[in-house]
Parts: C-alpha cells; structure tokens; sequence
C-alpha cells in the first residue's frame, strides 16, 4: 500500500513539472516580490533593528523563504482543493468513494508531490537570487538544513489537513468558492507570509503564532534562522506535528459524515 | 474603404445597441465597435454574476478583505515606527490610495487578459477569432468578474482616510491633477495587462510574468520611492513607466522632491505617458495577433 501512495505522490510531482515556462514565470514573480518586500523591510529593520528578535540580515533571509515556500504551501490556493471540489459539486465523488484508495491519503500523497515539485521548481531559485542582491543570514549547519526540511514536510501536511477540510465544505455549500478564498486570506496573514508574526504587536502576535496557519511559514523560517535551537527546535516541530494530527483527525471525521450525505443523481 | 469607414460609423451613431455584421478586428471604427462590444459582453457576465447574489457578494467581500490585508500589514509595521523611508502613515496611505483605485479600476477593466494564455492553450482563442465582433473587446470582457469592485473601494476608502488626515497644500492644478492621476493610472495599467496578453501569444504559459509587473507593480507603488535602489526606481521610471501611475505626480501632491531629481513638470507628464503606453501596447497585441498561430486542438 506505501508504494501505492509513493507512485501517487511521483505523479503529483511530475504533473506540475509538466509546466516548465509557467514554473519559469513564477520563480520570476516570486524574485519581483522578494525584491519589493525587501526594500520595505530594510526600511523597516533600519529604524528598529533587531525587531522582532530579527537582525536585517535574518528578516531579509525570512524575506526569501517566504517567496519560496509561498506556492508549496499554497498560501494563495491553486491547491488540490479546487480539483475536489468540483468532483463534489459534479457528484464525480462517488466513484472516488468506491475506489480501493482512501480519499483523503489519495490527495495527500497528490499534494505532497505538488508541494515536494514547488519547493524545488519555485523554492531554490528565488532563495538563491536573494542571496545574490542582499546579504542573507543561511545557516552553514547541516542539521539546521535537515531540521528544516522535516519543518517543510510537516508544515506541507497542516497546509493539506486545512484545506482537505475547506474542501469538504463543498459537499453542504456546492459552490465552495466563498470559503476556500476566505480560507486562504486567512492563511496569508496568518502564516506570517505579510509580516513576521513575532513583530505582530500584543495579544494579535501570540494568537497568531498558536493558529495552525503559523506552521506554515513562520515555523519552518524560525528553525532555518536558528529561533528555535535544541529542544526548542523539537518543541516547535512537536507544534506541528501536533495540528498536523489533530487537523487530519478533523478531516477523517469531516469526510465520514460527508459521504453518508452523497446522493447520486441520477442521468 | 472610406465610403465604409463612414456608413459603419453613421451606423454606430444611429443604432449604438446593434452589432454591426461582419463588424470584424479590421472593420472600420475600431474603437466604437470595441467599446460596444465590450459592453454587451460585459453586460453579459454580469447578469450571469448576479444569477447568484450570495456568491457574488462573499467574493466581492472577499476581494475587499484580501486586498485590505495590504493595508492591515503596513498599519502593523507602523505600529513600531513612526515614518516609513521618511512617510507617515496617512502619505503612505495616499499612495497606497493612489495606487490601489488604478490598479482596481484596470483590474476590473482588463483583469481577464491574463486567460489569454490559457485560451491559446486549450484552442478556445479561434473561437473568438471566428466571432464578427474585435477580438481585444472579447478578450478583456471574457469571464468580467464584478466582484474586483471590492478592490476599488478599499482602496478608495484608503485614499478617502488619507486626505481628511493630510494637512495639504491645495491649489486648484493640486484638486485636478488627482482624479487625473487616478484615470491616467488605471490607463497605464490597462497598458501592461494588454502588453502583457500580447506577449502571451509568443511566451504561452507565462502569465505570471505580467503578475508581477502588475500586481508587482501596485504592490511597489504602495510604498515611498525612496526606499528602493535607484536603478529599480529608473526602471518603474524609464523602461516600464509605472512611476507615472502615482509616485510622480503624488510627490507633487504632498509637496515631496522625487529621488530621481527629475524636473517638476514630469509629475504632470502622466496623462501623455498613458496615452503613448495605450498606443504601444495596442500595437503590441495587434503584433501579437498577427503572430498567433492556432495549437489546432
């Protein structure tokens, strides 16, 4: 069954590695973007060094991770969870049910090859292009690099677990096009993809890093920067592994209520 | 020629609501007949929007949230500091102001011309070359999406809020060359999406490379200048024009010296710039077009 999953996962990543000149196009926006963000956080860390516990060099540096994990994590959406939906809203869904594949691991094997192609077509490039204009604070320490892509991989299964259940909203709504935007609004801030959320001020601050959405940017970032070290690293991988198990649960008990609703229609 | 060039124009006057037949891309009176056509494609998608008012509301909603969250981040940065490159936070939200109500009008105008690539991909562009209606007026009012009025408004509100707390200098030239600002960016705007569709025919896939000129752009745009380095200013200044949608003549309007030291009489340059970016990307697209050759799927 693993290597059932495993040639899923294979053919998510090569149907996106179809796309070579779109691939091309992204690492470009992505480059614009991290330039552009960049200046203002340059202007931003020279009046208040050291802001959010940030130097420059390390808020740059979260800069360019930002734009590389943007589209792996699908922080703007262009997921799966499009592709299911309309499989739900034009009753497709039930031949998925009747497969010899669990819904949900079919589609996390899928976006996860999606996710491991995105990181490696939109994530390197971008990174090494920051790292060309401005000084970069990259850890030189293997076991940094390992603990961040275990960060990477769990951060990719909450990104799917949140959206797997935005998706099934579609089996009640039919048009789930309301909730899956306002789904990925909500990631976007609170990934910290707009700002660090170390330097979101207050209580919003220490709301926003114990949300799922935090898993997603500002922890994977966090442990390549060094934020979290030793036992701390392991605390923040505990963190999410955590919502990556309860958020699965969610979902696994979201879709055993949604299929006792599916009617086929008949024609 | 011209006997037609006259009878399709006195027809475009007499009966504006009818699509004149055989009205092709080289029918004569190209503009009025785009327009029209625009228009009733426009009308079209519109009353398909609002076949469901509930969807069309939560995403016009939605485009107003996520484009508000822009704003929400550089309210957050200020709450650290108190001039961002030197700009309060109302300066920075007139140029966010500025900057976002162009950039939502020409997203709302020509916002579908990024579908062009995709069009070409899956063969559904012939169809509309078949169509005896201009293929620019079809192209930019395919799938017009409403709800990018959410975008306008937000970023109006910005500028609203902006000028009530500016102190400003007003002088009558000051009062006129706002909304001209605003229409002359959204024109430039418009430019690029159409440039941008134009150098689709030839790149295909790479939709997003007009991404990050435009929504690139109106992200840039939202800040001071000064806080770039100087090539990239001479870059939005001289080779993509897009200092002319708002940080030139807003510079004017808070009473700020530009970067480049350019001399005052190029912050009212943008309505002409508009008009020559108008002119070069529709020749751009007509190269375009002429280039096209269908995938034959």
């Amino acid at each position: 069954m693993g290597g059932f999953y495993g040639a899923v996962v294979v053919r998510g990543f090569r149907r996106y590695a179809t796309y070579r000149v779109a691939t091309a196009a992204g690492v470009f926006t992505n480059t614009v973007f991290g330039l552009i963000i960049s200046y203002s956080y340059i202007a931003l860390w020279n009046q208040r060094p050291h802001l959010g516990g940030y130097t420059e060099a390390q808020a740059l540096t979260y800069v360019w991770i930002g734009q590389g994990l943007l589209v792996t994590m699908a922080l703007m959406g262009g997921g799966f969870e499009d592709e299911l939906m309309e499989r739900i809203r034009s009753g497709d869904i039930a031949v998925d049910l009747y497969r010899p594949a669990d819904l949900q691991g079919w589609w996390l094997a899928a976006d996860l090859g999606r996710a491991g192609f995105h990181l490696l077509g939109r994530g390197v490039l971008p990174l090494v292009c920051g790292a060309l204009v401005f000084d970069l604070a990259v850890p030189s320490s293997a076991l940094t690099w390992a603990l961040f892509a275990v960060s990477v991989l769990l951060g990719v299964v909450v990104s799917f677990a949140v959206r797997f259940l935005v998706a099934l909203c579609a089996f009640w709504l039919l048009d789930g096009t309301g909730v899956a935007q306002a789904a990925w609004i909500t990631g976007l801030f609170f990934s910290g993809m707009t700002l660090p959320l170390n330097v979101f001020p207050g209580a919003l601050g220490g709301i926003a890093r114990a949300l799922p959405w935090s898993a997603l940017l500002q922890v994977p970032a966090d442990v390549l920067l060094g934020q979290h070290r030793g036992t701390g690293a392991l605390l923040a991988l505990a963190f999410q592994a955590g919502w990556a198990a309860a958020l699965l649960a969610a979902g696994r008990l979201l879709q055993a209520v949604a299929t006792r609703r599916v009617v086929v229609q008949g024609g | 020629m011209a006997e037609a060039e006259a009878e399709a124009e006195a027809e475009a006057e007499a009966e504006p609501r009818a699509v004149a037949p055989g009205a092709g891309a080289r029918t004569p009176g190209p503009v009025a007949e785009s327009v029209r056509a625009y228009g009733l494609v426009v009308a079209m998608w519109m009353r398909s929007t609002m076949a469901y008012r509930t969807s069309f509301v939560m995403t016009a909603l939605g485009n107003f949230a996520a484009t508000g969250l822009d704003f929400v981040t550089i309210v957050l940065m200020f709450s650290h500091i108190h001039a961002l490159g030197g700009f309060t936070l109302p300066e920075v939200a007139f140029l966010y102001g500025t900057a976002s109500t162009s950039f939502g009008l020409a997203d709302l105008l020509m916002g579908s011309m990024d579908r062009l690539g995709r069009r070409v991909r899956d063969g559904t562009f012939d169809t509309l070359l078949l169509r005896p209606v201009p293929v620019l007026a079809q192209v930019a009012a395919d799938r017009f999406a409403l709800r990018r009025l959410g975008r306008i408004l937000q970023g109006g509100m910005v500028l609203g809020w902006a000028l009530l707390r500016l102190d400003l200098d007003w002088t009558p030239l000051k009062v006129l060359l706002l909304p001209a600002t605003l229409l002359a960016g959204a024109a430039i705007f418009c430019a690029v999406f159409v440039a941008g569709a134009a150098f689709q025919f030839w790149a295909g896939d790479a939709a997003e490379v007009q991404s990050s000129v435009t929504y690139g752009g109106n992200t840039m745009l939202q800040y001071p200048p000064g806080l770039f380095s100087r090539e990239l200013v001479r870059g939005v200044t001289f080779v993509v024009p897009l200092a002319f949608v708002n940080w030139l003549p807003a510079l004017r309007i808070l009473g700020r010296p530009d970067p480049l030291g350019l001399p005052g009489w190029v912050d009212f340059l943008s309505p002409a710039v508009a008009v020559l970016c108008c002119a070069l990307a529709g020749l751009a697209w007509r190269a375009g077009i002429r280039s096209y050759r269908s995938t034959g799927s």
